[in-house]
Parts: structure tokens; C-alpha cells; sequence
């Protein structure tokens, strides 16, 4: 990979680095004496954590701790932590095929009891690898643990391997909630294919039973030396005990900000914009008549959903705001929410930057997430830039996000649990909305395209992407335009 | 039509994002000693930092104001009967003055420092909000540690007014004795009674937190914020990076390397902070060349914050004061009128790099001992919130090159001391001119700039 820079400092002191900028990321790194940059001890983002943490859930069944699990997966890697969700279920149903009855969970069945142990610690054995070897930051030990025996045996195996412990404990007897829980995800779970709806609530709450004898909740005196959350009747009250660092610290307002009550978040691109149609990027437009069109149909269509306080969000740039000053509804603006800088790219056409840059042009499309415009920002900086969006977002209930293309395939990466390789490609096509709504583990998505033509902005990765390729190449993705 | 100028947001509908709805008070509740003032100064510099209007109404002051000269710890006595009539009088003039403070001071959150300390006390707290429309969110420090009580009172109580006549011996005694005249009638919040309140419960300086009902964003906010804040004694060093290249033409923004004498300064830098003998330190700079330069020669681990990166002047990156002058006066006047809410075209305000900046504050509160090395507009924001420096000051705050400030909270506020490493820069402070009208003359302008090659 070429350099760009080369800065060649005159210092008289052999222990002071020169420094050359990382072409991708434009990252200044000191580099090494044949001119590269080199592994660098400092560090490229936030410090998380020293070493790797392991969170444990706790409680009964179907008190949310496999929703939590997963909720919580996805927000940290969606914000870079490396995470996965270790649920020991998964690895008794690989086990024992067959689910026949809740008498596998009654606490005198000895077998059972030594397979659902084997499983325990076939997952932990997973965990250390994902931790040690993998890469992997934070793991979630997704099961009951509900007795402190159990919880003792957790900590000594993350103590052996120098993992952080935190503990999520999900405190719930709000027989309604459960109720719900149940239908929602207990019954199409696999164990329950065979039964019908009667049958299965039935062995459900009998296996709900067989672990109250034994349910040694989180204690704040027996359990003071400890780092916990216990949520207490999802989210009406929570007891932490002892944060240790950064990330936990970050776990902790996360679990604090996220409810369960049923809303549907509305994304959308502003209308079609006047530098839409010459096919330049970034800019501060206004709407073209045809994105005047749309803003007038996604009026009609928010009144056709009779959503129930509705709120609006806009970014600060004029074709947001045109889009929603149309709704005739009050709307906040965040800057947060505004397209992605494209530096010295801003207001080009694709063929104007293959022209002027045709090797940042190659650098894009070879790692399109962590590209970072000259002078500008990269997806893995937007992504950062919108987390406290991300986190009001959670805090509320309807919403309708008019945004940007960029903008948009990050936060629906973090909805639909996409990846830094498939969020920059995701399809976020102006004139359309998608209606989110969190049903079960994930959330369903709703695309409402509202019948008013726009152009494609829409740019796949081309074959080549090598920086010596020729212009056809580079510009054979590039959508139509005036 | 939109405004001229992404510095004035003032479209009709549209707003910033809404912190709270209405306006919410802050009840502290608990012990004397138990660390109430320092919450509540602490939380009131930081919302007003993020731009929530925000006052603290220290009960014990109301009560000096009344009774001039404190005699001893009777006066607190459950059974005074004249005492009582005093306090409740003061409870309820600090009350008119927060209500007087939300209507017509536009306040937003109003901070009520008091004991607090019985069910009966807080019950006509919560009428009087229910009564206005105020949110109400308790704030409970309870501690059972004497070690940290005693070391709270050899701090802010024994410098207290109330003991300026008292040797030490005396006031800690006294001061133990009043505390006893609370202990009695406390009544801590509790999870079942107090279930329907919003509250966060803080045990033993932290070790341990239990929240209650939070109902929205800014509780959300505050509950985050005093579960990063700690004591352990710790210092903060700000500085800038060396003198860059850009600085010695007068140029702004950019992303050059130092300068002979930066480099200097870089060396010195390195001296200062070995001599300092600091445990633990980490180190943080931006993105920007500068303060990475700076920091390798330290020659030890540093992260990077894109966050730290200096104020984006936009359509002005690179220009000296000169230049900006003669093709955009019009913004340069604008900029002159408000500087903490000016925008520069296609860049950013000081509110804006406010906003950016805090999480940088959060992970400062959560650490130690930490030097960061930045650039000019960030360090003013940052030294605004460790100094409760208004928004009108924040921008002219002096933040000089090759100067390191030390910053080591002390009592209810910060120590400030102030390290020339005597390695000479140029200056980039421009301070206010007088004339500030879009229709003055350029030199009226430039009056201020700073020196430059």
C-alpha cells in the first residue's frame, strides 16, 4: 500500500518517529524505516477495557435474559466491541435432541443434570476461545445461573483465564410480563415445535418451577465484592453494584436506556434533493420538485398510520428539514444526523473524484466501512458520531428519523444486526420508508415505497478494485444521472 | 426561507433535541457529610456545560442568611422549636426561588441541597412540584463509612462559615453532634414505599447505586453521569500540542506538523511530566498530526480521540484572521457577535464542539490520572467545564501554546496551576474587538489578530 505523505521530520533525536498517515483510515502512525506504517502500540479508539469481560445472565426463565443477551450483542458490535452470545439452551439442544418434558429440568434428575452441567461447560470452553484466540472482547453467558454455586464456578474459570466478570441479573414477577414473555418466544422455540399453545405454557411454567427452590438471587451483601446489574421488573428499578471500567460502565447505560414497550421507529432519506439529480454527493441542497412530491406523500403517509405521539427528527442540513417541515408536526433537528462528510470530495460527481483522486477512489471501495474521506469521515466515524442517537432512540417510543443515505445504513445496520462489511451496501433507496418494529429477538422490517420516482444513488462495490485499474472500471457501479 | 447562516437555528417548528419536557428538581436527600454540595455543584457545572440551564439552592445558606452567626449544633435539635420555624421558613423561601427561577429565569433544572431527610420533608417538596408541573428526581447519598465522613468534614465543613471561630477539635466534635440531630427522625428512601418515586440511591461514594423510575432523557443523563464520577484524588494536565507550522504563518485549522519550536516543546513536555512522577498516567491526543508529534515524544502508549480533533473552521480551514476579513467580513463580524454559537460555513461552533467533546468529559470523570494534548477552541471547552466558565467566557478563555495546565479538584472545585515550559511560540489568542457591526471598517476588524509572520 503506497503512502501518501511522508513527513520527514528533522528532530537530532533518534527516539522520535516520523510519522506518515495511514491512506485508509487517515490515521497519523509513526512509521517504520522503510517509510510503511508500523504496529503501533498506541491505540486507535477508546481503551474499552483492559482485558476481555464476560457477562453472565441471571434469572429465571423468561425474564428477558436471552433478549438482553442478544440486544446488548448487538449494540457493542455495533459499536466495535467484538461480541457473542454463548446461550447454554442451544448447546443442551444439540445435545438431547428432543425435548420431551420439563421433567429433564427437575433438580432430582440426574442425568439431566449432568448434561445441562457437560453443556455449561462445553460453552464456557467456547468462550475462552472466542476471548483468547478469536479476538473477542466481550462474551455473554447466556443462561439461568440462578444458583450461586454455579456463579462460583463462572468466576473461578474467568479468574483462571483473566476475563472481567460482570453479571446481568433480570428480576421479574409481574405475571403479565411473564405471560407475554412466554408466547412470544418460548412457544415457536424448537422444544415446544411438537406441542400446541396449551400444552406448551403448560410444561413451561412447570419448568419455571423447577429452578425457584433453588434461585439464589444477586445479593448486595453476600454478593458485594461482585459487578452487577439486577433489573428489577424490566427497567422500573435497577441495583448496580461496583462498575469496574470503561465498558461496563457504557453496558450499564445501555441496559438502563432500552424498554420493552411496543413502538415502531420510521426510517427515511429526505426527499430527493436538487444535487441528488446531477449525481454529486454531500452538499447542503434543498428538495427537487420530485422530492417536494414525496415530502407531501410521506405526510399523507405518517397521517394514514395514526401513530400515536409520533416524534420527527431531522438532521441540520436543508433537505431534511424541507422533508419534514412538510409533516406540518414539530420536529427536532440533530447535528448528529448529518450526512457523511466527504471532505475534499464534498459536491463531486463519482467521475469528477475517479478524476481527481483515483487512488481514494480505490482505498473506498477496498474497505468502504473504515475509508475515511480526505479531510472528511469515514462509516466507522458516522457510527460513533450517532450513538447517542442510537441511545435516544432506544429511550423512545414512536419515531420517524429523516435522514441521509449514509446515515440511514447505520442505524439500520444496528436494528437489523448488520455487519461493518454489509452496512456500507445496505439499501437505503430515497423515496422509501422502513417501518421498524421489535418483535420477538429481532425486529421486523416494513418497506413502504412511496410511489414517487427519484434517481438511484445507490453505488455497489465494483470488481476491481485495485488502485491500478482503469476508469471504466472504477465507474462501471456508478447509478445514472443528468 | 431559511436564515442566512447555520450559526442562527432559529426555524419556526424546529428545535434542538429536547432534554426533559418540563422543568425538574433535584432533591438531594441525606446525612450532613455525605457529599450533597459536591454532587450538586458537580452536576450543576455539567449540565450547565451541556447546555441545561441549571442552579443549585443551598438550603444552609438561606439559613445563614437568616440567622447571622451560628452558636453551635443545638440550633439543629429535633426539639428547638424556634430553630424549626426558622429552617422550615428557609425550605420554603428556597422553593419560591426555584419557582421564580423556572418561570422567569428560564431555568431548567433547578437543584434543591438540603437534608432532606424525612419522609414529611420530601412530601411537601413533591406537592409543591406536583402543584407547579416540575418533575421531581431524588438524589440519595447515604454513608455509613466514618473514615469518608471524617475526611468530607476535615475538607469543605471545618472552612465552613458556621466554624470560623471554632479551633478544629471543636468543629468536629460540634459538627458530629449535628449530624446525631438528623440521625434520629432520617428516614432513607425506600424501595417499596418510595416505589412510585424517581430517585437514584448512591451507597458508600459510589461502590454501590439503586435507581428508581427514571422517567426521561435528562434523568437518564444525570443518573449516567454520577455513576462515572469518583473521588480518588487524581490530576488532569491539559495542553496544546507544539507550535505547528500553520501557527507560525497565522493560519487556523489544518492539519500541519510542528514547528522547530514545537518540537521543542515536545521535548520539554516530555521532562515536565517525567519530573512530575505521575502514576498511571494515561495520555490522550486527536487525530491531528500536531498532537501526535507531540505525544511520540513522550515516548510512551497514547490513544487517539477523533473527538479531541480542533474546531472545523469549514469554509475557512487554513485562512489567516487577514484573509477570512477580506472574503467573508459578514461571518467574521457574526463570529465576533457570538462566538460560542457561531458556525462557520460547512464547519462548527463551540457549542457544537461541546456537544462532540462530551464523552471526552465522561471518560475523564471515570479516569485518573490523564494528560491530554489538544488544540485551542477544544481546551477552552474542556477548561470550561472543570472551572464553571460560562458560555460567554468559554472562547476567550487564554490557552496559550507550550503551556501546561494542572488541574487537581480540591474541596468543591478544581486547583488550577499553570506550567510555562519557557519555550518560545507565537500567540493565537484574538481576544473580542470593540467594534463587532457588520459594517465596520477591516482594520476595526483585525484590530485583535495576534502577530504573525
Amino acid at each position: 500500500m503506497n503512502v501518501t505523505e511522508d513527513s520527514t521530520e528533522q528532530c537530532g533525536n533518534s527516539l522520535t518517529r516520523e510519522l506518515t498517515q495511514n491512506p485508509l483510515k487517515k490515521i497519523w502512525v509513526p512509521s517504520s524505516t522503510n517509510g510503511l506504517p508500523e504496529r503501533h502500540i498506541s491505540q486507535r479508539k477508546v481503551c474499552m477495557t483492559n482485558c476481555p469481560t464476560l457477562i453472565v445472565t441471571v434469572g429465571l426463565p423468561a425474564r428477558g435474559k436471552t433478549y438482553i443477551s442478544k440486544k446488548l450483542t448487538r449494540y457493542l458490535n455495533w459499536i466495535d466491541v467484538p461480541t457473542k452470545e454463548f446461550n447454554v439452551g442451544q448447546y443442551r439442544r444439540e445435545c438431547v435432541k428432543i425435548y420431551k418434558s420439563f421433567e429433564f429440568f427437575q433438580p432430582d434428575n440426574e442425568e439431566g443434570l449432568k448434561i445441562r452441567k457437560q453443556c455449561a461447560l462445553a460453552a464456557l470452553n467456547d468462550v475462552r476461545q472466542f476471548l483468547t484466540d478469536e479476538g473477542g472482547q466481550v462474551a455473554v453467558f447466556d443462561a439461568t445461573n440462578t444458583t450461586r454455586e454455579r456463579r462460583e464456578t463462572i468466576i473461578r474459570f474467568a479468574e483462571q483465564n483473566g476475563f472481567k466478570v460482570f453479571f446481568v441479573e433480570s428480576v421479574c414477577e409481574d405475571p403479565d410480563v411473564i405471560a407475554e414473555n412466554i408466547v412470544q418466544v418460548k412457544l415457536g422455540s424448537p422444544d415446544y415445535i411438537h406441542c400446541n399453545t396449551e400444552e406448551a405454557v403448560a410444561d413451561f411454567m412447570k419448568r419455571i418451577k423447577c429452578y425457584e427452590n433453588s434461585y439464589q438471587p444477586l445479593d448486595e451483601e453476600l454478593d458485594r465484592d461482585l459487578s452487577f446489574i439486577k433489573i428489577i421488573d424490566v427497567g422500573r428499578r435497577y441495583l448496580v453494584n461496583r462498575v469496574q471500567d470503561h465498558i461496563q460502565s457504557r453496558i450499564v447505560y445501555y441496559l438502563m436506556n432500552i424498554h420493552i414497550t411496543p413502538r415502531s421507529i420510521y426510517l427515511c432519506r429526505h426527499g430527493e434533493s436538487d444535487l441528488n439529480i446531477k449525481g454529486r454527493i454531500g452538499g447542503d441542497s434543498g428538495l427537487s420538485a420530485r422530492g417536494k412530491e414525496f415530502a407531501k406523500a410521506l405526510r399523507q403517509f405518517i397521517q394514514s398510520q395514526n401513530i400515536r405521539d409520533l416524534k420527527v427528527w431531522t438532521s441540520q442540513m436543508k433537505r431534511t428539514i424541507q422533508t419534514a417541515e412538510a409533516l406540518g408536526v414539530p420536529y427536532e433537528q440533530w447535528k448528529a444526523l448529518n450526512e457523511i462528510d466527504a471532505g475534499v470530495c464534498e459536491e463531486l460527481m463519482y467521475e469528477e473524484i475517479q478524476q481527481r483522486y483515483p487512488q481514494e477512489f480505490a482505498l473506498r471501495d477496498q474497505d468502504k466501512y473504515r475509508y475515511r474521506y480526505p479531510k472528511g469521515e469515514s462509516y466507522e466515524d458516522l457510527v460513533q458520531r450517532l450513538e447517542p442517537v442510537i441511545m435516544e432512540l432506544e429511550r423512545q417510543e414512536n419515531v420517524l428519523v429523516i435522514c441521509h443515505q449514509a446515515v440511514m445504513r447505520c442505524l439500520l445496520a444496528y436494528f437489523l444486526d448488520k455487519t461493518a462489511e454489509e452496512l456500507p451496501y445496505l439499501k437505503c433507496t430515497l423515496h422509501t420508508v422502513l417501518k421498524l418494529t421489535p418483535m420477538a429477538y429481532g425486529c421486523k422490517v416494513e418497506s413502504v415505497c412511496l410511489n414517487v420516482d427519484a434517481v438511484n444513488t445507490h453505488r455497489d462495490r465494483p470488481s476491481n478494485v485495485d488502485v491500478s485499474r482503469l476508469p471504466e472500471e472504477a465507474l462501471l457501479t456508478v447509478p445514472d444521472h443528468h | 426561507t431559511f436564515c442566512l447562516g447555520k450559526n442562527l437555528n432559529k426555524y419556526e417548528r424546529s428545535s434542538r433535541p429536547q432534554f426533559t419536557n418540563c422543568p425538574t428538581m433535584i432533591v438531594m436527600v441525606g446525612l450532613p457529610a455525605r457529599g450533597k454540595t459536591y454532587i450538586s455543584k458537580k452536576l450543576t457545572r455539567y449540565l450547565n456545560w451541556i447546555g441545561v440551564p441549571t442552579q443549585v439552592f443551598n438550603l444552609g445558606q438561606y439559613r445563614r442568611e437568616v440567622v447571622q452567626t451560628y452558636k453551635n449544633y443545638e440550633f439543629f435539635r429535633p426539639d428547638n422549636e424556634e430553630a424549626m420555624k426558622i429552617r422550615r421558613a428557609c425550605a420554603s423561601n428556597a422553593l419560591k426561588d426555584i419557582a421564580n427561577y423556572f418561570t422567569k429565569e428560564q431555568g431548567q433544572v433547578a437543584v434543591f441541597d438540603a437534608t432532606n431527610t424525612t419522609r414529611e420533608r420530601r412530601g411537601v417538596i413533591i406537592s409543591f412540584a406536583k402543584e407547579k408541573g416540575y418533575k421531581v428526581f431524588f438524589i440519595e447519598s447515604f454513608c455509613d463509612d466514618p473514615e469518608i465522613i471524617e475526611a468530607n468534614i476535615m475538607q469543605v465543613k471545618l472552612s465552613s462559615p458556621d466554624y470560623e471561630n471554632y479551633d478544629k477539635e471543636e468543629a468536629l466534635v460540634d459538627f458530629l453532634k449535628r449530624i446525631d440531630c438528623y440521625n434520629m427522625s432520617y428516614v432513607p428512601l425506600d424501595e417499596e414505599k418510595d416505589r412510585h418515586l424517581s430517585f437514584i440511591k448512591i451507597f458508600n461514594v459510589g461502590s454501590r447505586y439503586l435507581v428508581n423510575c427514571v422517567q426521561d432523557h435528562i434523568q437518564s443523563r444525570i443518573v449516567y453521569y454520577l455513576m462515572n464520577i469518583h473521588v480518588t484524588p487524581r490530576s488532569i494536565y491539559l495542553s496544546r500540542h507544539g507550535e505547528s507550522e500553520l501557527n507560525l504563518l497565522g493560519r487556523i485549522g489544518g492539519d500541519t506538523g510542528l514547528s522547530s519550536q514545537g518540537q521543542k516543546y515536545a521535548k520539554a513536555l516530555a521532562e515536565f511530566i517525567r519530573g512530575q512522577s505521575i502514576k498511571d498516567l494515561k495520555v490522550w491526543t486527536s487525530h491531528m498530526k500536531r498532537t501526535i508529534q507531540t505525544a511520540e515524544a513522550l515516548g510512551v502508549p497514547y490513544e487517539q480521540w477523533k473527538a479531541l480533533n480542533e474546531i472545523d473552521a469549514g469554509v475557512c480551514e487554513e485562512m489567516t484572521y487577514e484573509e477570512i476579513q477580506a472574503t467573508h467580513p459578514e461571518e467574521f463580524a457574526l463570529r465576533d457577535q457570538d462566538k460560542y454559537r457561531y458556525r462557520y460555513p460547512k464547519g462548527e461552533s463551540y457549542e457544537d464542539l461541546v456537544h462532540r467533546l462530551e464523552p471526552v468529559i465522561m471518560e475523564l470523570e471515570r479516569q485518573e490520572n490523564v494528560l491530554v494534548i489538544c488544540h485551542q477552541a477544544v481546551m477552552r471547552c474542556l477548561l470550561a467545564y472543570f472551572l464553571d466558565k460560562s458560555a460567554d467566557d468559554l472562547p476567550y478563555l487564554k490557552c496559550p501554546l507550550h503551556t501546561v495546565l494542572k488541574l487537581t479538584p480540591l474541596a468543591y472545585g478544581c486547583k488550577v496551576e499553570s506550567f510555562y515550559l519557557n519555550i518560545q511560540a507565537v500567540n493565537t489568542h484574538r481576544d473580542r474587538p470593540t467594534n463587532v457591526n457588520v459594517a465596520r471598517k477591516p482594520e476595526e476588524a483585525l484590530q485583535t489578530v495576534p502577530e504573525h509572520l
